[in-house]
């Protein structure tokens, strides 16, 4: 059974069809590429999947399980997560509790737990503290456990919303351009974190990306939308001499120096 | 020991505030105001865990004061005295002496369900219509009570004396003014405990960005109702004991007004800090009653003070710190909950 | 005889639902220009009221200050409804000035300035209770009051005004709103408020207008108001400006058509209600009726829901 199998997906916005048709399937482990000029419906797609959008048709199979419509916070107990393409986080908390925060549905306490202070809460707050301590660690963030995020530099900032996301010990991990208004040295960074993490928590990643670069050195297999449909898939080198591809972009150069 | 040392300390304020008022240290009056400010910590604090730390604009808290406040003096007045129009004279009046922290709560229950009155629209919308429909629940819950002749209607009713005559019979003690300084630090540990778990500071990812909350997993209709009920519910209890201290009680004294003066409170604390709101209940409640010969002028600096607090300092006085960010040797009371888990 | 009571609740609806609208009308277009509920609103009405009772008094004699001339009553109405109007909307545009531009220049948050509204609304009402005690004032009977009976429905000629009004108040807004280059402002700075002032636009000075003419209405509304129900005291504009504002919520805050046709829903549930129901549960019916409104269309008759991105 694949981990997360698209089938036949597609929303309407009205008379407009954002997605259609989208068929992908990620068997588990993999590091998958969704690319296509702007506004070809790639966020749209993470949307679908993470549940803010209710997808007009077709299915998103979790594991076997059609999530399709199911509540956002349902999705990420289940096993998504993802960051955003303009990054949110929560500025008026700590770097900490931000991470914090995205273990809310495996926090295993509630309301009176919280109040109460009994055991449940004492050793499940702890065991949350920890996984946040530890993530930070991983992730040479621990210097700025307690700074809130608009005080860091942008390039952190997007290290803590993977961070965020991974704090949610998702199945698969949605990055919405993760190197967007990054300068070369951090996307060289962001690459070699995006492959370590997909290594030390043996993750299934999934990556809208413009910079053709990141897209072509980290993806093993990738899918083109334009007008929200899909016009090609392959690897990167059947993708990069693709000339639907290419028109697509319009003769971007990216595509062909890359 | 550490840990509860705030407690502790408390407690022996407590005591002694209640000695005092044995001995007639603290006359009538004082004690009057004294309880008064415990209402406001009650009111402010709870208000704040929606206005502040959620960040939502509720204009309607007078309206599950309201709830509390009849719900438990009509239980008492029925359940403990024998000569008034709704007494049924069920127990004996030596029976309020236990009984009195039930029906608060019971009010309380009830507060906290006229609450989801708010709560499930606010899964919907937010701010300003929901500000709208906090004031449209005021209303009806005043109208309602205002049309049902069998407690009073306009007019209410009262009792309530003869309810803290028989506790003080049975055991002479000032029965009001302790429950309401037990309550009002009730309150305080409860929201503390909330606001600073992890659980808890769900809302104000709620607050900053409910979308990505929800997206990251934070169950949110779940907190917000949580969140409303908890504050209505205290509300609820703020009534009861509010009517318990003036003896009567009438839908006159749960309007818009109310619902403003405790929001006066909140803003003027700080939103999302908690001694912002006990330090601002206090504050408000001692300049209302230096007031107190201006009567008709109250309503006019009240909310000239706020509009000034508005031009020069719209975070309130403590903005979103509490009174250990500034004061940080304070942390020896309250260091153990955050780092000692 | 079920007709004629019908037609004459008709009536009765028309007529309080032309108060809430010409009310609902201010709050709209402030609404939909700043994205703030003026909750002030409700008491500029009733300042209206009071600057109109003031003039109307004062030219009828009462401070010992003769005219010349004795000026006929249908004169003195037109010419308090006029100077109220503009004195009204200058109280408005010192509010906008002291209270709201400074917070809009520091870049506040629209909670303060919906707060600071609110305090406005309180201080205009208590300050009156303050100042002119809490006796309530009579309205001069300015307008000769004729009885028409139509089809077994009886009205004034008063009310009649009263309806007319509204919807030449309506008539002209739409025309401004859509036909002239400051109501084309209007709608642009309600779309982006940041990209409006690089375009050439003095947004502050239509951020005026906008509460010249929404005060003025206000004013309109008052004077008519205390024509109809010569009763003034200082809390008159509070409940009757909340009712407004669930009208133009109702309607779709930010829209004119939304804030007129909502006035008018609102006055018709009103009068049925308590055609049907005792008058003391008058106001439970509104707000109840607001409330499940809002349940199932949160956004009103002709509000667009704002679609968030991300």
């Amino acid at each position: 059974m694949a981990l997360l199998e698209i089938r036949h997906l597609g929303i309407y916005f009205g008379g407009l069809r954002a997605v259609h048709d989208l068929n992908v399937t990620l068997q588990g482990g993999e590091l998958l590429g969704l690319i296509g000029p702007n506004g070809a419906g790639k966020t749209t797609v993470f949307n679908m999947v993470s549940g803010f959008y209710r997808p007009s048709a077709g299915e998103i199979l979790l594991e076997g399980r059609n999530i399709a419509g199911l509540s956002t916070h349902k999705i990420a107990a289940l096993g998504i997560a993802r960051t955003f393409q303009n990054i949110r986080l929560w500025n008026e908390l700590t770097v900490f509790d931000n991470l914090g925060i995205a273990q809310h549905h495996s926090l295993g306490y509630g309301f009176w737990d919280a109040v109460l202070h009994n055991k449940s809460y004492r050793q499940n707050e702890r065991r949350a503290r920890k996984v946040t301590e530890e993530l930070l660690e991983l992730l040479g963030l621990h210097h700025c456990a307690d700074e809130y995020p608009k005080n860091l530099p942008y390039g952190l900032q997007r290290r803590v919303e993977i961070g965020r996301a991974l704090a949610v010990r998702p199945k698969v991990l949605l990055l919405d351009e993760p190197a967007a208004g990054m300068n070369p040295g951090d996307v060289e960074q962001l690459m070699e974190l995006v492959r370590w993490i997909r290594q030390e928590f043996k993750l299934t990643i999934w990556l809208i990306e413009h910079q053709m670069r990141v897209v072509m050195g980290l993806c093993e297999y990738i899918t083109v939308l334009d007008f929200g449909e899909t016009i090609a898939e392959g690897t990167p080198d059947q993708v990069r001499q693709n000339p639907r591809v290419i028109q697509a972009y319009l003769g971007d150069e990216d595509v062909a120096h890359a | 020991m550490q840990r509860y040392s705030s407690v502790i300390l408390y407690i022996a304020f407590c005591a002694l505030i209640v000695m005092a008022a044995q001995a007639g240290w603290i006359d009538a009056y004082m004690q009057l105001v004294l309880m008064y400010v415990g209402i406001n910590v009650i009111l402010s604090s709870s208000l704040n865990l929606i206005n502040g730390y959620m960040g939502e604009f509720s204009c309607g808290h007078a309206g599950f004061m309201a709830v509390g406040a009849y719900i438990t003096s009509i239980l008492n007045i029925w359940l403990f005295t024998s000569d008034q129009t709704l007494s049924g004279n069920v127990l004996s009046g030596s029976n309020a002496i236990y009984l009195f922290p039930v029906t608060l709560l019971i009010g309380g229950v009830g507060a906290a369900l006229a609450g989801l009155l708010v709560a499930v629209p606010s899964f919907r919308t937010r701010g300003d219509y929901l500000a709208i429909i906090t004031l449209a629940v005021n209303y009806i819950v005043k109208s309602s009570i205002e049309n049902i002749q069998a407690i009073g209607g306009a007019r209410g009713f009262m009792g309530m004396r003869k309810v803290v005559n028989a506790m003080t019979e049975t055991v002479n003690l000032p029965w009001v003014l302790i429950w309401i300084l037990a309550v009002a630090g009730l309150t305080i540990v409860v929201l503390k405990r909330f606001v600073n778990s992890t659980y808890g500071k769900g809302i104000v990812a709620i607050r900053d960005d409910e979308i990505a909350a929800e997206i990251m997993g934070v169950d949110s209709k779940r907190l917000k109702m949580i969140a409303f009920m908890l504050s209505s519910g205290l509300a609820g209890i703020a009534g009861g004991l509010f009517a318990h201290v003036l003896g009567y009680i009438n839908p006159g004294t749960f309007t818009i007004m109310k619902s403003t003066e405790v929001m006066v409170m909140v803003y003027l604390g700080g939103m999302g800090s908690l001694s912002g709101s006990v330090l601002s209940a206090i504050g408000f409640t001692l300049i209302l009653e230096l007031l107190r010969p201006l009567q008709m002028f109250k309503w006019v600096v009240i909310p000239l003070l706020l509009i000034l607090l508005m031009l020069f300092r719209p975070e309130g006085i403590m903005g979103h710190r509490e009174l250990t960010d500034i004061f940080p040797k304070l942390r020896w009371f309250t260091l153990s909950k955050e780092k000692q888990i | 005889m079920f007709l004629q009571t019908f037609l004459q609740n008709l009536l009765n609806g028309l007529q309080l639902g032309s108060f809430y609208a010409l009310i609902a009308l201010g709050y709209t277009l402030v609404y939909g220009v700043l994205l703030l509920i003026n909750f002030a609103h409700g008491d500029i009405f009733m300042v209206g009221a009071y600057i109109g009772f003031f003039i109307a008094t004062f030219l009828m004699g009462a401070y010992a200050l003769q005219f010349p001339l004795p000026l006929p009553n249908t004169a003195i109405f037109i010419i308090t409804l006029v100077l109220a109007m503009v004195l009204t909307a200058m109280v408005g545009v010192t509010i906008e000035r002291v209270a709201y531009r400074p917070l809009r220049r520091k870049g506040a948050s629209r909670l303060y300035v919906v707060i600071t509204a609110l305090m406005c609304g309180l201080l205009l009402e208590n300050g009156n209770l303050a100042l002119l005690g809490a006796s309530r004032r009579g309205f001069p009977e300015l307008l000769p009051k004729v009885m028409y009976t139509v089809w077994g429905v009886t009205f004034s000629n008063l009310k009649l005004l009263v309806i007319l009004t509204a919807f030449a108040v309506f008539i002209l807004l739409e025309t401004i709103v859509r036909k002239t280059k400051l109501g084309m402002a209007m709608r642009a700075i309600s779309y982006d408020r940041m990209a409006v002032p690089l375009m050439g636009i003095p947004v502050d000075t239509v951020i005026v207008f906008t509460f010249v003419l929404g005060s003025s209405m206000a004013a309109l509304a008052g004077v008519l108001f205390a024509t109809v129900y010569p009763v003034l005291e200082p809390y008159m504009g509070a409940l009757i400006g909340w009712k407004a504002f669930i009208a133009a919520v109702i309607g779709g805050i930010g829209e004119i058509r939304g804030a007129f046709i909502g006035g008018f829903l609102l006055g018709f549930v009103e009068i049925f209600a308590t055609a049907v129901f005792p008058s003391t549960l008058r106001d439970l019916i509104a707000f109840s009726a607001l409330l499940i409104f809002l349940s199932i269309r949160p956004t009103g008759i002709f509000g667009v829901a704002r679609r968030t991105k991300i």
